[in-house]
């Protein structure tokens, strides 16, 4: 069992690794753009972190779409989860397969065939195609997450609201709404992150529109600059208190 | 009336964008890797599929490298994941999503990220290769970068998670009592193991395989990042194909090859093991 407990550890560092890496070479006092050895401690580049304009564009695009589609997929899977997890219905077996299907399907597969779609149709592709793209693929993550908690529901208290005079809108709004809340709102944080981490579907979607990844990846070439790992531990810090923080709110109840 | 509607109307919505973004898009990748022409003059119809025949030929080297690389990925992960799932399940205590969490730490970095971070770890005079030549345990020349090896160890430590999670969940369903029941009949620790606790973990395996093979070995970052030209997979050819030589219809048949071999082997792979638990494993 020690060897074991040992094992797993080792794994846990081995999966951190790569953080610590990148969170160190933030405070790399690197004389060029080459931040790949250890010159000294600095501070500096968190207060240049927005020094790089065409980073800071990306970081804000990334984040704009990243909203956009956590909204867009939250509102839409909503729909398909409640409706999969509350009714039973002709068709829902067509709508669990589809789920499933876009759910398994090889990222590059999905990112081609929009492009063929797009290039097809002559859509300009850019923020909207990229947009259109990640709500595709973060729906069924919301509607898997909203259907399990719609089916855990206690319906009695839905029952007891009908039983006083509610109208079944009211019954929803006021009672059930509320209850699935949680679902929605982990499945929209799921969609956000989905949406702002994602290269390969964006990298064919995205035309000369460029996110915070797709800058990374046409930087790595010519060697990232700190300021990328500024941003990268500040999103793993957001990230993992966001994570913490619903953790510990969701034990207390 | 209304209440037979209302499921059709919560669903619509999200429905049609499933519809329009995902299955359209498949059929006219379909149709166009059918057609012949150029990107200036357009595209005709031509049940051209001579495409498919040349793009197997020409990239048959990258097609069978990629699922090779996948299935050595998967096996690895498999070996190197329920240690870490049996661990957390049967001794993780009261602590069991803390170390959870530990594992899906990776995640809250973005995938090329973390990628690249790995590139600076395994550089040929990185932190880790660089203390270890100056020890003088590995010779001077030794490198990682740019060979199957370093592709594979990205493959397995961008997907492990995918593995760990569906065997601790199988793992953490059983019931302590029927090892210990196990135990009690005479069955040695090993043969308890191999007869209680491998059997109810195997459709957590079935599910990682699931959830790793595929995306695995129709990766193009981690050979872009850590591996060489002699290391290109499929997805870094279709990716050029679409983006740089734009020669639609040869990329979107490699795409749909990819897609069908892949669907093939998760069907066959499906079928041995009885669809009924594979749709359940898919259902959760």
């Amino acid at each position: 069992m020690r060897l074991l407990r040992a094992y797993t550890w080792l794994v846990v560092a081995w999966l951190t690794l790569p953080i610590v890496v990148m969170i160190a070479f933030g405070f790399n006092d690197t004389p060029g753009r080459y931040n790949q050895t250890w010159d000294g401690f600095t501070l500096k580049w968190y207060g240049r972190v927005f020094a790089l304009d065409d980073l800071t564009r990306a970081l804000w695009i990334s984040l704009g779409i990243a909203l956009a589609s956590m909204l867009l997929a939250g509102a839409l899977g909503t729909g398909i989860g409640y409706a999969l997890g509350r009714f039973r219905f002709r068709g829902s077996g067509v709508v669990n397969l589809l789920m499933f299907a876009t759910m398994s399907s090889p990222e590059l597969v999905m990112g081609a065939s929009l492009l063929t779609l797009f290039v097809s149709a002559g859509v300009g592709l850019g923020p909207v195609t990229i947009t259109i793209a990640h709500v595709m693929f973060s729906i069924s993550f919301v509607a898997v997450v909203v259907r399990a908690r719609v089916l855990t529901l206690d319906r009695s208290l839905e029952e007891a609201a009908a039983d006083l005079g509610a109208s079944p809108w009211t019954t929803f709004w006021r009672v059930t709404f509320p209850l699935i809340l949680p679902a929605v709102g982990s499945g929209m944080l799921l969609a956000f992150a989905l949406s702002i981490d994602d290269f390969v579907v964006t990298n064919f979607t995205a035309g000369t529109t460029t996110t915070f990844p797709l800058w990374i990846w046409g930087a790595t070439r010519i060697g990232l600059p700190p300021q990328v790992n500024v941003m990268g531990t500040l999103i793993f810090l957001v990230g993992v208190l966001i994570a913490v923080v619903g953790s510990v709110r969701a034990r207390r109840q | 009336m209304r209440r037979r509607l209302t499921p059709y109307l919560l669903v619509l919505p999200g429905g049609l964008w499933l519809l329009l973004f995902f299955v359209v898009p498949m059929v006219t990748m379909l149709s166009l890797s059918l057609q012949e022409g150029d990107i200036v003059s357009g595209y005709v119809f031509t049940g051209h599929w001579q495409t498919y025949a040349d793009v197997l030929v020409n990239y048959r080297v990258q097609l069978v490298r990629s699922l090779v690389y996948g299935a050595i990925a998967t096996v690895v992960l498999i070996v190197a994941a329920f240690p870490v799932a049996y661990w957390i399940a049967f001794h993780g205590g009261r602590r069991k999503a803390s170390y959870l969490f530990l594992l899906l730490l990776p995640f809250f970095v973005s995938f090329v990220l973390r990628t690249i971070s790995w590139r600076y770890v395994l550089t040929d005079e990185g932190i880790l290769l660089g203390p270890l030549k100056d020890a003088g345990l590995l010779p001077d020349d030794f490198h990682i970068l740019g060979t199957p090896t370093a592709v594979i160890l990205g493959l397995v430590y961008n997907f492990l998670p995918f593995m760990v999670l569906p065997i601790y969940v199988a793992l953490e369903r059983i019931d302590p009592r029927v090892v210990e029941a196990a135990r009690d009949l005479y069955a040695g620790p090993v043969v308890a193991f191999r007869k209680v606790v491998l059997p109810l973990a195997l459709p957590g395996v079935f599910a990682g395989v699931l959830m790793t093979f595929v995306p695995a070995s129709s990766d193009y970052v981690n050979s872009a990042v850590l591996g060489s030209s002699s290391t290109a997979m499929i997805g870094q050819v279709i990716q050029s194909q679409y983006l740089t030589s734009s020669n639609y219809p040869a990329a979107s048949a490699l795409s749909f090859t990819l897609m069908a071999v892949l669907l093939i082997g998760v069907f066959a792979y499906a079928r041995a093991l009885g669809t009924e638990d594979v749709m359940k494993v898919a259902a959760r």
